[in-house]
């Protein structure tokens, strides 16, 4: 009798994966990768040589020298004698604050545009569609101009336009009222934001096991304030709710976006919501009929319907598109350097032209935007796959 | 039992009553169009007043300072200087045959019974002669191309960098979806290293990294060197797009060429990329249409395209600062071409359907 072997019980060896991977014509592909990296070798070698040239070092030394620029607003404490290193740090915070106020009240707007385009309303869902079309056909840079030339024409302070007396609009920026932490310490900052992850961790854990209710919700998001100021109260800061007001020349409090930020503020969340209104539709819109006759039939009233029924499978659609936009939102952000504004961009130009170090500043540069929206299309990718529906076929 | 068929189309209501249901159907739906209403009130009259009632329709720069509502003299003044901002004056009608040429070429190729082989001889020769024109090679006396600007270069770069990124965009969606791993992740790198960058960084690279790279690359000039790496930045966009229409090809087409004994090649030029394409034409024309309104980038670079010449008319010392009149003509301009071209997509997509 002959020995049986088992099939199935050995994997396939590393060789074989890798074989399979890699297909028929290894040779040919291996050339042409090959001739990939001696295109990029060339073009390496041509612009070192460039460099010498011009009396450039290569390499990222410069980024411990003096910066010797002032940048108009920043986050963290920065002069023109902090190394480039920081200037380029203040830039991309910068980026981070704009693109993240950029992407809550582009939603905010968006999804309200949304439902007041799906409203039966002929008036409203007329008016929004007319606003939708004509900013999603008018170049975001030109909105942006637009912006930035109405936020410098404001009037000045002691002019300024009141909104019932607790924000003001003027051409030294806008002040709106706001809450300031004084002698806030780094331990408050890292608790706060230690804090902040175990809440995103809890809002995860709760969908995971279908757990999460309005009112558990709310409760994860009152602890996470309550524990913040716990955690700031304890290393001795303090806070204070402020609304500006006029005094002398200027009006102080509260905060103040420059005319730059307001502009940039503006023209990407009036962009990015026609955006998101039109996805807001469409994902709504892609719910069939009859799960809200059926949903009907059941007894359900329509703001039940909306939340148990609809939403659920309209978030379907509506999160990967969202997020797309939320990344271009990022990225359309750079065009902060036309208008002004010293995000991340604005400064990896003036480092690139005051040094001359132009290929490590966009490597930089590059480099940032993209770790961003790799880790963020990894994320998506990966909640995608667990809201997709089952069975079908994944390409 | 069986019910006839009826084949008669669902009752509409009449034309008042529908209005009348949507504006005024219930309570809320009252409140909100007394609401929209109100809102249309604050904001229409302030706008009619200053585009219309109080604006300076002829005059100087010093008349319409003196009124309060938009300066429409000064478009009048400077219509020409944003269409076709520093090209010579006197030569301003090789601007407008080009951007008559431009946009005559969309028009014919939109139509689909132009669809053939000989279009695509005219998409090389209308942007070449379209060259050649701005430039005045053939017929003195020659522009050097920093002083081309507006609307020709707005057009010639979006047809000119859309039309070459589509057959880089075949072979990336091709290599996407090959089966051979290194092409598969050469492509890969390509694309999303290309959709991850913003392309006001793409257009540094062709300030100031292209010249560094290629020996005598400074002597390729800012907008030739802008249009090589705006295409290289779009065809990983539109390999995206290829791709979703290749994937959505089923693989019996594929199978049943194979077993017809076709090679790889043969396949998808005679096969699989006549259907993928055609089904993907609408999303082509979209994306065309943020191509178009992404040129305006070009602005960063100092190039003068129609957003950057808008800009410049405005810090005329003449007629400075007239901002909002010149954004509102250069805004109109980018309107009517995107709007149409949205239209033709939404047309396209019906007409594509339709059974043949």
């Amino acid at each position: 009798m002959t020995a049986i072997t088992e099939p199935g019980r050995h994997r396939p060896g590393f060789l074989h994966v890798l074989r399979h991977w890699l297909g028929p014509r290894p040779t040919a592909q291996f050339a042409l990768l090959f001739a990939a990296i001696g295109l990029f070798w060339w073009f390496g070698a041509n612009t070192l040589e460039t460099m010498a040239r011009a009396g450039i070092n290569p390499g990222f030394d410069f980024l411990n020298r003096s910066a010797n620029f002032e940048i108009g607003e920043t986050m963290i404490p920065y002069s023109s004698a902090d190394p480039y290193s920081r200037a380029i740090l203040v830039g991309l915070l910068n980026t981070i604050k704009v693109a993240i106020l950029g992407c809550v009240l582009a939603t905010v707007l968006g999804v309200s545009l949304g439902v007041a385009r799906l409203s039966g309303n002929l008036l409203l869902s007329g008016l929004v569609r007319w606003y939708i079309e004509i900013i999603r056909n008018t170049p975001l840079l030109l909105q942006l101009f637009f912006w930035s030339a109405l936020t410098k024409a404001l009037p000045a302070p002691r002019q300024a336009i009141s909104v019932g007396d607790n924000a003001f609009l003027s051409n030294r920026g806008i002040f709106v009222p706001g809450i300031i932490v004084d002698n806030a310490s780094t331990a408050g900052w890292i608790a706060l934001l230690v804090l902040t992850i175990l809440a995103i961790a809890t809002f995860v854990g709760l969908t995971r096991t279908a757990n999460l209710t309005f009112w558990r919700g709310t409760g994860v998001i009152a602890a996470l304030v309550i524990a913040t100021a716990l955690a700031f109260a304890l290393t001795g800061a303090t806070a204070r709710f402020e609304i500006p007001a006029l005094g002398g020349f200027n009006i102080r409090g509260g905060y103040n976006l420059s005319p730059e930020f307001a502009a940039l503020l503006i023209g990407l969340t009036v962009k990015f919501s026609a955006a998101i209104a039109e996805i807001v539709r469409a994902g709504i819109q892609s719910v069939d009929r009859g799960q809200w006759e059926a949903a009907r039939a059941l007894g359900l009233h329509n703001g039940q319907i909306m939340r148990l029924i609809v939403l659920p499978q309209a978030l379907r659609v509506i999160t990967p598109l969202i997020t797309t936009s939320y990344l271009d939102l990022t990225k359309d952000s750079s065009l902060a350097v036309a208008i002004g504004y010293p995000d991340l961009v604005n400064v990896i130009n003036t480092t690139a032209n005051t040094t001359g170090q132009a290929l490590e500043a966009l490597a930089i540069l590059i480099g940032v935007y993209l770790a961003l929206n790799l880790s963020v299309s990894a994320m998506m990718n990966q909640y995608n796959r667990r809201v997709a529906l089952r069975g079908t076929v994944q390409r | 039992m069986t019910v006839p068929a009826v084949n008669l189309p669902p009752p509409k209501p009449q034309d008042w009553r529908h209005w009348r249901q949507g504006l005024f159907g219930t309570p809320l739906n009252t409140f909100i169009t007394l609401a929209t209403l109100a809102f249309l009130a604050w904001v229409v009259p302030p706008f009619v007043r200053w585009a219309i009632l109080d604006a300076t329709w002829i005059g100087t720069a010093d008349d319409c300072k003196a009124a309060t509502g938009a300066c429409w003299a000064f478009v009048t003044a400077k219509f020409n200087f944003i269409l076709y901002s520093f090209y010579p004056p006197a030569l301003h009608w090789r601007p407008m045959i080009a951007v008559v040429l431009l946009l005559g070429l969309l028009v014919f190729t939109a139509q689909p019974r132009f669809w053939r082989k000989e279009t695509l001889l005219l998409w090389i020769a209308v942007p070449v002669i379209s060259w050649l024109l701005l430039a005045g090679t053939v017929i003195g006396p020659t522009v050097p191309s920093n002083q081309w600007g507006g609307l020709p270069i707005t057009l010639l770069v979006a047809i000119v960098c859309f039309s070459l990124a589509i057959p880089l965009a075949m072979l990336l969606a091709l290599a996407r979806q090959s089966s051979m791993g290194g092409i598969r992740t050469m492509s890969v790198v390509y694309i999303e290293v290309m959709r991850g960058t913003p392309m006001v960084a793409i257009l540094y690279i062709a300030m100031l990294i292209l010249p560094m790279m290629l020996p005598g690359g400074q002597l390729i000039d800012k907008i030739g060197r802008a249009m090589i790496l705006i295409t290289l930045f779009w065809s990983a966009y539109v390999a995206e797009v290829i791709r979703a229409g290749l994937q959505a090809i089923p693989a019996g087409q594929y199978e049943a060429a194979r077993a017809l004994g076709l090679g790889y090649w043969r396949i998808m030029r005679l096969v699989i990329l006549p259907q993928a394409l055609r089904l993907v034409i609408p999303a082509m024309v979209n994306l065309a249409i943020g191509f178009l309104l992404a040129t305006s980038l070009l602005a960063v670079i100092g190039v003068f395209d129609l957003l950057n010449a808008a800009k410049t008319a405005a810090v005329d010392p003449n007629w400075l600062g007239f901002y909002d009149e010149s954004y509102l003509v250069a805004a109109t301009i980018y309107f009517v071409i995107c709007i149409i071209g949205s239209r033709y997509s939404l047309w396209l997509e019906r007409y594509l359907r339709q059974p043949r």
